[in-house]
């Protein structure tokens, strides 16, 4: 009854730092993007990093995902020291990424899209000679990880057209979360959905972190991000500039940290606490 | 693997009945083999053309490429050239063409309708270099080998039949049951989300259009088994043709979304039509009137479908 599972995820215990950047500095041109921004995830968690428009969220995203080569600092995965030349390599290392826009062929049917770019063959020369794909192994495994997250969908057949937006999405969100071996990225996964198809997709990523998998959500919607993080870090002007939590603070605060209205260093954060 | 054949495979059969029921002439075995045979050389021309199609591109130089495919072995065996090295070279010649658009479109990310326009341009002008205002009447038993036919029952069948239904089996095996054939639907339907998955489009761009190019090099095979006289002005609307024949066979314009099959049948209805009006006397004239209110009709039902995916 054994389902054979695509990735077989050894995750180290709850806690512990899985991927660490520390003093990223990315400039364009005359532009300082990223000025010695640091970033902690650990396992198990759900870390929403949020920033006005220019913080440089995107960036130090970009940067962890291997889409951006920092001019400064070090991204430790696991504590071994990391250089991404590409999101390839952060793939290669177990990092997969959920981007904004739709990534799905909308022609091509769920189990087709879940293994898009990694396709199954047939064991043996089927496979070997002539590249036979295994059709019915990537839709049984399709439906068995769709059913390990919970996420409802018509037959795993159909064309992801004929679904809702939050239902692609979810797509998108569980490809990341089936063939990633050590996080996930997701980079304002709700933001082209409506209410309650944004809902589908916060499910999904308390599955995935209770699954054992850490999520770093990027979001603008404060409303999202107090409803799954664990954690928040809050970017300003390049920098971390707090790093709290949806307990320690309220969702105008944190705005207001974002704006510079409040001061928001490490020691905004310790003094909220005592 | 996508869309439904059907409704391309119901409009060749209704075809198939009316004329049956007009013309006694036109439901017997030597007539339905010669409609096959009119629709090898658009039929070969039109699998590349689906596959390049799928990819959301488009092929004006394939005619072009074809002929110039004739011309070049025709030349060569009229030249005393080894008739085998003649075709291989011809084969050869018609794969880089292939290339160079492909390369045109991946690396440069030229629009594919512009690189096979101006291909066509210059293949044409090379063709007719080539022929030096002649055409070369082919008596070479390997050149004309396509035309050679053999007896199943009353049906005469030629090898350039069997040939051409053999590369349809093997690329709708690519496209339907390999890996390659899923990155060139969904780099069709999505190039961005193909890229972002990993699939490397540049080279899958590449190898389609290069493939489409020794398939059209196959095809000018086929032509010269068809008719043995490499002739540089035949096959002048190979493109529109092959095109006319994806679209009514229900592969959508936008890329995606196709069927391969659906071209064959698409490639049977215009010649079924054509056959079918010559038969039944009714003016030639006719016969494009009909092919283009069938193209206009198959593209509007693609455009409302998808309108309906929305």
């Amino acid at each position: 009854m054994t389902v054979e599972t695509i990735a077989k995820v050894t995750l180290p215990p709850k806690g512990t730092v899985v991927l660490e950047a520390r003093g990223i500095t990315k400039r364009y041109g005359q532009v300082t993007a990223l000025d010695r921004a640091d970033l902690e995830l650990k396992a198990g968690e759900v870390l929403a990093v949020v920033g006005d428009n220019g913080a440089g969220k995107s960036t130090l995203i970009k940067v962890l995902c291997g889409a951006v080569v920092p001019d400064e600092g070090q991204v430790l995965l696991e504590g071994h020291p990391v250089h991404f030349r590409s999101p390839l390599d952060a793939r290669n290392l177990g990092i997969e990424t959920v981007y904004q826009d739709l990534a799905v062929a909308p022609a091509l049917d769920i189990a087709t899209n879940l293994f898009l770019g990694r396709e199954l063959r047939h064991k043996g020369p089927l496979g070997t000679w002539l590249r036979l794909l295994d059709k019915s192994r990537m839709r049984r495994e399709a439906q068995h990880e769709m059913d390990q997250l919970k996420f409802h969908l018509p037959a795993i057949d159909s064309a992801v057209e004929k679904l809702s937006g939050g239902q692609r999405q979810g797509v998108a969100v569980a490809r990341a979360a089936i063939f990633a071996r050590r996080l996930v990225i997701m980079d304002e996964p709700t933001a082209a959905l409506g209410v309650r198809e944004s809902g589908q997709v916060l499910n999904l990523i308390r599955t995935i972190r209770d699954r054992g998998l850490p999520v770093i959500l990027i979001s603008h919607d404060m409303p999202h991000v107090f409803e799954v993080a664990d954690r928040i870090q809050i970017m300003r002007l390049g920098r971390r500039a707090a790093l709290t939590s949806p307990q320690k603070h309220t969702m105008s605060e944190v705005v207001a940290i974002m704006t510079g209205a409040a001061r928001g260093d490490e020691a905004v954060e310790a003094n909220g606490a005592a | 693997m996508m869309t439904p054949t059907l409704g391309p495979l119901v409009v060749l059969l209704v075809f198939c009945a009316v004329f049956s029921l007009a013309t006694k002439t036109f439901f017997a075995a030597g007539n339905l083999s010669l409609v096959v045979q009119q629709s090898v050389i658009v039929g070969t021309l039109a699998i590349g053309q689906t596959m390049i199609i799928l990819t959301a591109g488009i092929d004006l130089a394939n005619g072009g490429i074809a002929v110039l495919g004739t011309i070049i072995a025709g030349r060569m065996v009229v030249e005393q050239q080894n008739p085998v090295l003649s075709l291989l070279f011809a084969l050869i010649v018609c794969t880089s063409f292939g290339l160079t658009a492909g390369l045109l479109v991946s690396r440069l990310m030229l629009p594919p309708f512009i690189v096979t326009l101006g291909l066509l341009g210059i293949i044409t002008a090379i063709t007719r270099l080539t022929a030096q205002g002649g055409a070369f009447p082919v008596t070479d038993d390997l050149l004309s080998w396509p035309g050679n036919a053999f007896n199943v029952g009353d049906t005469s069948i030629t090898y350039g039949m069997v040939v051409m239904f053999g590369l349809y089996v093997v690329v709708w095996y690519l496209l339907t049951q390999t890996a390659w054939g899923r990155h060139v639907y969904a780099i069709g339907n999505n190039r961005e989300a193909a890229r972002l998955v990993g699939i490397p489009v540049q080279a899958r761009l590449l190898s389609v259009y290069t493939f489409a190019g020794l398939l059209y090099g196959i095809g000018a095979w086929l032509a010269l088994g068809r008719i043995p006289n490499a002739d540089p002005n035949a096959l002048q609307n190979g493109n529109l043709d092959s095109i006319t024949a994806v679209v009514i066979g229900g592969t959508s314009l936008f890329g995606g979304r196709g069927s391969l099959w659906g071209t064959l049948i698409g490639t049977l209805i215009v010649s079924v039509l054509r056959n079918g009006l010559t038969l039944t006397g009714i003016d030639p004239l006719w016969q494009d009137l009909v092919t283009g209110i069938l193209v206009i009709s198959a593209v509007a039902l693609d455009q409302i479908s998808r309108g309906k995916q929305r």
